[in-house]
């Protein structure tokens, strides 16, 4: 394994200037406004955390030992798996949404065709 | 009285002038055809019938293509709506019993039901595993004990059909209907009817989507 200069490990660096990365996606994300303020607070929050966990993986340690889970990296695994679950369910209910919005466009469109013939 | 037909129909262009001249031969000439984005000539068929008809540019399910139909019949001034399929398993003979029903009874809809008489043919596996199934969910999803819980031949007043907005674009629509119709303590009853099977319809794959619109449907606002 490579540690750089004796204290990281490649894989921290890694995943430490991805989460940068994608911090400032994020940040331009919102700028062009395609997220909002909530979105951009959860979004940061959450590449934040992997930014110190990435360096200090000790951190995660504390909070497994707090919550019980035990080992960190099993914590952040879990947490990861939780996200993963909501941000899926909650993309197919956008989906789902999106699809009734479509029947509806595509109801407008029959409709105004079947008048504009009647006249 | 204005009573208009309204079928959704998706690639029936084998049936569905067969259908129509069925209905115009029962006396009824307002029907409503919404051709489902079809990739046949079911537009085309229908539109020679004599059926007034109604395209939808995409394909958005039978349940969208009801509502379609139901708004096109109100705003002709519709007073009764009788959904009817474009596939030939119901019988014209049977719409006006099931109008006249509706009236006499001062009702705000009327379901359709294959249960209520032997002129039907069903195959005995679904007669003795597939319908009791699926009127115990239907039960579960609407707080109606139906005999027939996946029927489309319905007769709604026009009340009801403005109350009842179905927004289920594939076949949880139907249990929508009904769980409406419960929802908004609209009157309704079954109505036997008659009807043929010329395929399958839908196996255990078609109920399990049918569950995962439905508690899906939950979620969105």
């Amino acid at each position: 394994m490579y540690k750089i200069r004796g204290f990281m490990y490649l894989i921290q660096i890694l995943l430490a200037l991805f989460a940068l990365f994608a911090l400032l996606k994020t940040k331009q994300k919102f700028s062009l406004g395609d997220i909002g303020r909530r979105d951009l607070l959860v979004w940061v929050l959450l590449w934040v955390a992997v930014i110190v966990v990435a360096i200090a993986p000790n951190s995660a340690a504390v909070f497994a030992k707090m919550t019980g889970v035990g080992r960190g990296a099993d914590l952040v695994v879990y947490l990861a798996l939780a996200l993963l679950f909501y941000l899926f369910f909650r993309m197919t209910v956008r989906i789902e949404k999106m699809k009734r919005e479509i029947t509806v466009l595509t109801r407008e469109i029959s409709l105004k065709e079947k008048n504009s013939e009647s006249k | 009285m204005t009573i208009w037909i309204v079928i959704p129909a998706y690639n029936e262009e084998k049936q569905i002038g067969r259908v129509i001249a069925g209905l115009f031969e029962h006396g009824w000439h307002n029907v409503v055809v919404v051709d489902d984005n079809s990739s046949d000539n079911t537009i085309v068929v229908a539109r020679k019938s004599g059926a007034l008809v109604v395209h939808h540019v995409l394909n958005r399910g039978q349940g969208a293509a009801l509502r379609t139909g139901d708004e096109l019949a109100l705003a002709m001034g519709a007073d009764v709506i009788v959904h009817f399929d474009g596939d030939e398993q119901f019988d014209p003979g049977d719409v006006k019993g099931a109008v006249d029903y509706l009236q006499e009874k001062g009702l705000g809809a009327v379901l359709g039901s294959k249960m209520l008489d032997n002129r039907s043919q069903i195959p005995w596996l679904k007669k003795l595993l597939i319908i009791p199934i699926s009127r115990v969910i239907n039960l579960m999803l609407t707080a109606a004990w139906l005999s027939d819980a996946h029927n489309g031949f319905r007769v709604l007043t026009r009340a009801t059909a403005e109350k009842i907005i179905i927004t289920q674009d594939g076949m949880a629509h139907n249990s929508e209907i009904i769980g409406k119709i419960k929802k908004n303590g609209i009157k309704f009853a079954e109505f036997p009817v008659k009807v043929v099977y010329n395929e399958y319809g839908q196996g255990v794959g078609g109920g399990v989507k049918i569950l995962r619109d439905w508690i899906l449907s939950v979620f969105i606002r």
